[in-house]
């Protein structure tokens, strides 16, 4: 990639400039906004368009998704900022019952071009409250698509693809990737929306991924390397609409998955994926799908206590070994289907 | 308000044969609050509304027979049979929506009216919204947005007395929805709603502020919802309405009377309005009842916009 160094929340800043200059429907809201959000996500932006495109608000999450849903049924490119997924709750009234239907309910006559950004994960001792990872809530709502970037070029990428979108976009950060370098390309091409990523080749198995845990999948991958078993690791990057027919065609070829994600396991999106996968990769599977996440538990604050809630490479490398060693059974008697 | 009442009398026969689908609100008694305000507004003013709304879609016109179509769950209905009663959407009318959802647009319309002054245009928004909203946090979150960006947008209560079952005493305190605002300092102003020409002066001195861009404002009107909540309502809840009293609020009676008395309508004058909204009303359901059932595959193909 002929490019340059940046961050991943220095991605998202341009990806918005880059869109506010392109087209002044697009307007950005949330709390702080103009002074640059707690994560410096949209800096600079005020100062460049002015607050009339770039409107501070007050704590007033519902209204807020509310008036840039009304924004964008008279026509504008309204991106809002949820400042943490916890608080996504506020907004849900406004997202799944007005944002999600309005196209649908109205026979097709309204549309909502508006771009939910807002970012989730463990890992900075925040709490139960500022730490979760909601994404699957939204994933279950018909009209909604959800984007989950897991590095700087998809996030500026999708961000782009995801403004340009007549729908409403629900596009989850993680607060931990914010920081970290990497390259992306001088002048971004948007990424397509329902579109994932194979990020490593591999033969033997294949490890689904989301937002974090893409990077700690690459690692378990290279350490899996050094025993001889090749992943292919997939990224959906978009988890509505799925690319189920590129995560399929790999598990089809190597007969055997992981899914791996920071959200709690139980009711998570790896449970439709695991789903999904198995309906179109069942005949080809040499093992049970194994699912990595985060107990059934709240996120803890106590940093030991939140270290070993938060699922990375050591547990997604343990599940990769599980579906590899994973025996088939002797052909089933009746006793062995009692046991099991 | 003829043809409000009169479309809405034929609702509520056809609810009780199951011909229109879904919970049915009628708002007999509050047509003077439509015909005040949505008559007074532009086809590209936007109109936000409850899930009372057949008045207000009827009066910012939307052609009756869609209307009709739509609460039947036909293919030509105004949402093409996929919104019906509460969801009412006409945009080429300006009727950008009613909801479900118990205040649930009124930050819609406060987003509405931010998008007209971004646009450097004069359109207006206008919510309609019953005083049960009042009590929902999505009102005093926009009505704070809307005060602090000063909006073009006028909030219109209709005050029935009742939110759903209940009698607003039991769900608030404050009795006047201009006295929960009052602290924001806009102009504001109680009417009765049953007076369709106190409605239509006083909203069209509200309209005239906003179209020059300058807002909010708030106006409170006092209506009696003649129906229960839905069709169907039992209404154990509240006594029955001697009629000699309903007539006394009933805002077509009244708006006739008015005029009788100032020479500006006689009584077949009257009598006519209302013998051709029955005309209309009849052919808005022959169409209707002509209109097929819309085809299983429109749900999936509208899921998203393309």
């Amino acid at each position: 990639m002929s490019g340059l160094e940046t961050t991943f929340v220095k991605a998202i800043n341009a990806a918005l400039a880059r869109a506010m200059r392109a087209d002044e429907r697009v307007i950005v809201l949330g709390e702080d906004v103009a002074e640059g959000g707690p994560y410096t996500a949209t800096a600079g932006l005020a100062e460049e368009f002015g607050r009339e495109r770039v409107l501070d608000t007050p704590i007033s999450e519902g209204a807020v998704c509310g008036v840039a849903i009304g924004a964008a049924q008279a026509g504008l490119r309204p991106v809002i900022e949820i400042m943490y997924i916890d608080f996504l709750t506020l907004a849900l009234d406004q997202l799944v019952n007005q944002a999600a239907k309005a196209h649908f309910m109205s026979g097709g006559q309204l549309t909502v071009p508006l771009v939910l950004r807002t970012q989730g994960g463990s890992g900075s001792r925040a709490g139960a409250q500022h730490s979760q990872s909601l994404e699957a809530w939204v994933t279950h709502v018909p009209g909604l698509k959800v984007v989950m970037p897991s590095c700087a070029a998809d996030a500026a990428g999708l961000l782009a693809s995801a403004i340009a979108d007549p729908n409403p976009v629900v596009f989850v950060e993680h607060k931990a990737l914010y920081f970290r370098r990497e390259p992306v390309a001088r002048s971004p091409q948007p990424v397509a929306l329902g579109a994932a990523q194979i990020v490593r080749r591999g033969r033997d198995l294949t490890i689904v991924a989301t937002s974090r845990m893409v990077g700690e999948s690459l690692d378990a991958a290279e350490r899996l390397a050094r025993e001889g078993i090749e992943s292919e690791v997939i990224d959906p990057r978009t988890l509505q609409p799925l690319d189920i027919d590129t995560i399929g065609a790999s598990v089809r070829r190597t007969g055997r998955a992981v899914i791996a994600h920071e959200a709690v396991t139980a009711g998570g999106f790896g449970a439709e994926l695991c789903a999904r996968v198995q309906s179109v990769a069942f005949d080809c599977l040499e093992a049970p799908i194994e699912r990595v996440g985060a107990p059934f538990t709240p996120v803890p604050l106590s940093p030991p206590l939140e270290d070993a809630h938060r699922p990375g490479a050591e547990q997604v490398y343990t599940a990769a070994v599980s579906a590899i060693e994973w025996d088939k059974p002797e052909l089933p008697t009746p006793d062995r289907i009692g046991a099991r | 308000m003829c043809r409000i009442r009169c479309f809405e009398e034929r609702v509520a026969q056809l609810a009780r044969s199951r011909r229109v689908h879904g919970l049915i609100h009628l708002s007999i008694g509050g047509e003077g609050v439509a015909a005040g305000v949505c008559c007074q507004l532009r086809d590209d003013d936007a109109v936000y509304s409850g899930h009372r709304a057949h008045g207000h879609a009827i009066a910012k016109g939307a052609p009756l027979e869609r209307v009709m179509a739509e609460l039947m769950g036909r293919a030509d209905g105004l949402c093409r049979g996929l919104g019906g009663s509460m969801h009412l959407v006409d945009v080429e009318h300006g009727l950008l929506g009613a909801t479900g959802v118990v205040g649930g647009n009124i930050p819609l319309a406060i987003g509405s009216a931010l998008a007209a002054r971004l646009r450097g245009s004069d359109q207006v928004t206008v919510v309609l919204f019953g005083d049960g909203a009042v009590q929902a946090g999505s009102f005093h979150e926009s009505v704070n947005l809307a005060a602090l960006w000063q909006l073009p947008v006028i909030l219109v209560c209709e005050n029935n007395g009742f939110a759903e079952f209940t009698p607003r005493s039991a769900h608030t305190p404050i009795e006047r929805v201009t006295d929960v605002v009052a602290a924001y300092g806009f102009e504001r102003r109680t009417v009765d709603g049953g007076d369709p020409g106190a409605v239509w002066e006083a909203f069209g001195e509200f309209l005239a502020v906003a179209r020059e861009g300058r807002g909010p404002l708030l106006l409170e009107c006092l209506t009696h919802r003649r129906r229960g909540h839905y069709e169907g309502d039992p209404e154990q809840y509240r006594d029955p309405v001697a009629e000699e009293q309903w007539r006394g609020s009933d805002p077509i009676v009244r708006l006739a009377g008015r005029g009788i008395a100032a020479g500006w309508i006689d009584q077949p004058g009257v009598d006519a309005l209302g013998a051709a909204a029955r005309v209309a009303v009849d052919a808005a359901l022959q169409f209707a009842r002509a209109s097929p059932f819309p085809q299983p595959e429109l749900s999936a193909e509208l899921v998203y916009a393309r």
